[in-house]
């Protein structure tokens, strides 16, 4: 399992209540499943991968997180999580918000357009970047609205969500977020994981 | 039709009170099983068979020595796998395979009912079904399973038995008839009726019934349970052992014989009066209304996993309907499940080989069931 999913596995307490957004394969629910006995759900949008979960015995829900949020009633999972998709909805912030009504706390990981290497790749060769998690071409991306760990974090503030916790993530190497070090990890890290709530 | 000796029937003596007010006591239920019982009773599935379908679900069917309705997905090693599971089906009240039917004698006229049967629901169906569970001693379901109609009983069934079933796999059906369904059975119940044989329902000699009629209602309802775009792969416009067009009013096209056909194999092996009974009970059905019009509150009192399936070409019972069953579910947040299968056979993918389909159906239940 990626490291990513061991941090988010790791901010979620036993025997909680929690809906993966945009679950795919079902890896992440399986893991939580087994191992912490979290009563799980996934939405997910691939016919091929509901598929997938369902092999797993997972209980999941094809559906899009734009439309299918909704029908979920307030405050009703202790945790939701969307990892790497933010930036591929037509409207992010309504997401969030729905992923802040739907659950008590929000675990949201983002790819990080402000890493080194997007930067130098950006400056040297003058064309999209394209790395190991943002694998795709600027024409057939599902990326509509990409932005850097320290977009996200000001973006969460002037909204007045809470961020309990803010973790960077650059292959193996995890560390936390802090105001101090946000522009050294905005850098180094390409991966950003935020634990919030509203 | 000889049917006496190959059908099991369960009598129920217990009187059940019908949602039309009537009372119905010492009647029977015709049923089939298929697998074995376990010794802890937790291994039983009851399948809901739909408008047209009977209690022979796989296997060959001894009444019309063909194939059971839902071979494809029930029997060893299959979806429903018979190996593993006790799998119960009986034929629906209203029915004419046996059990309580306007086929039967009236007890106290002793004349066969014709019309003079009472009005049946989808209610009083699941609740004389009931009595099956009760016959065998199992105090709980592992699953309730059904398509169309079919599913339409699986929902009222976990309503009324909030915790008599683990697992509920509504497949391909809805929580309300809808105005285009009720047209249609409406359509098929007019066909009968405009048969000079139908003579309002007394119909009794083998001579004399709605065979026109009735065939004519089955082709118009095989029209809906496929989709424009398998009629066009299938037949388009493809000729019926001719060279051209032999302007008349003969089958020219293979649709139009296809149809013909259709309606004519189902006259032997169906009673009009039931057609008309069973499609009243289907456009009856509304399980929101039972609830004051909130169908989450059909489903609060059970604590059961639900699955539910439909089929993006199925425009007699689109996803969307489907989905408005998940959506009254995740309200109260119950445990549901929701796939739409890709398949191009419409209405009737449910029924046939949609490999997508048999595997999700076979590993939602063999995942759940490890986990019982």
């Amino acid at each position: 399992m990626k490291n990513e999913f061991k941090v988010i596995a790791e901010l979620i307490e036993k025997d909680k209540k929690v809906l993966d957004v945009g679950c795919a394969d079902g890896t992440l629910m399986k893991f939580l499943k087994d191992n912490k006995n979290i009563n799980i759900r996934g939405l997910e949008i691939s016919k091929d991968k509901v598929q997938k979960c369902i092999a797993k015995g997972l209980t999941v829900i094809e559906g899009n997180a734009e439309k299918d949020l909704m029908q979920f009633p307030d405050k009703s999972f202790d945790y939701v999580v969307l990892s790497q998709t933010l930036q591929a909805f037509l409207n992010p912030e309504k997401v969030i918000n729905e992923l802040l009504r739907v659950g008590k706390k929000a675990i949201v990981t983002i790819p990080n357009f402000g890493y080194w290497k997007i930067r130098l790749h950006l400056l040297t060769k003058g064309t999209m970047p394209i790395t190991k998690t943002l694998p795709d071409e600027w024409y057939n991306t599902p990326n509509l609205h990409m932005c850097t760990i320290k977009d996200f974090v000001h973006f969460v503030k002037s909204r007045n969500i809470k961020i309990f916790k803010s973790i960077a993530l650059n292959n193996e190497n995890v560390s936390s977020i802090n105001d101090t070090n946000l522009g050294v990890k905005n850098l180094y890290a390409d991966l950003g994981i935020f634990l919030i709530e509203k | 039709m000889n049917t006496e000796k190959n059908i099991k029937t369960l009598l129920v003596k217990k009187p059940l009170k019908l949602d039309c007010g009537k009372t119905i006591n010492n009647f029977p239920i015709a049923y089939e099983t298929y697998g074995s019982l376990n010794e802890k009773k937790d291994n039983a599935i009851l399948v809901f068979h739909a408008l047209t379908g009977d209690q022979f679900i796989t296997g060959l069917n001894p009444i019309t020595n063909k194939d059971g309705w839902w071979s494809y997905a029930v029997g060893p090693n299959k979806s429903i796998d018979t190996n593993k599971y006790f799998v119960i089906c009986s034929n629906v009240i209203g029915g004419c395979l046996g059990s309580f039917g306007p086929s039967h004698k009236d007890p106290e006229t002793q004349k066969v009912f014709g019309t003079n049967f009472p009005v049946i629901t989808i209610n009083d169906m699941v609740n004389a079904q009931y009595n099956l569970i009760e016959h065998f001693g199992i105090d709980k379901l592992f699953s309730i399973v059904g398509g169309s109609m079919g599913g339409m009983q699986v929902l009222q069934f976990i309503s009324n038995f909030p915790d008599k079933a683990k697992t509920v796999i509504p497949i391909a059906c809805t929580s309300s008839h809808s105005a285009q369904n009720i047209a249609f059975n409406e359509l098929g119940r007019q066909a009968i009726a405009a048969d000079s044989n139908w003579n309002e329902g007394n119909y009794n000699s083998k001579d004399t019934i709605p065979d026109k009629g009735l065939a004519v209602a089955r082709m118009a309802a095989h029209i809906t349970y496929l989709s424009k775009k398998g009629l066009q792969e299938k037949f388009g416009r493809k000729l019926q052992e001719r060279e051209d067009l032999k302007f008349g009013f003969d089958a020219d096209f293979q649709i139009e014989s296809y149809l013909r056909y259709q309606g004519s194999v189902f006259v032997d092996r169906f009673d009009a009066n039931s057609y008309l009974y069973i499609t009243r009970a289907m456009d009856y059905f509304d399980l929101g209304k039972q609830f004051n019009g909130n169908l989450s509150d059909a489903f609060k009192e059970t604590r059961a996993k639900f699955f539910i399936i439909s089929f993006t070409s199925d425009w007699l019972y689109p996803t969307q309907e489907n989905k408005d069953i998940v959506i009254a579910l995740n309200a109260i947040g119950a445990d549901v499940g929701f796939v739409e299968i890709e398949s191009d056979k419409g209405h009737d993918s449910f029924l046939l080989d949609v490999p997508d389909f048999l595997s999700a159906l076979k590993n939602f239940l063999d995942k759940s069931y490890i986990e019982n």
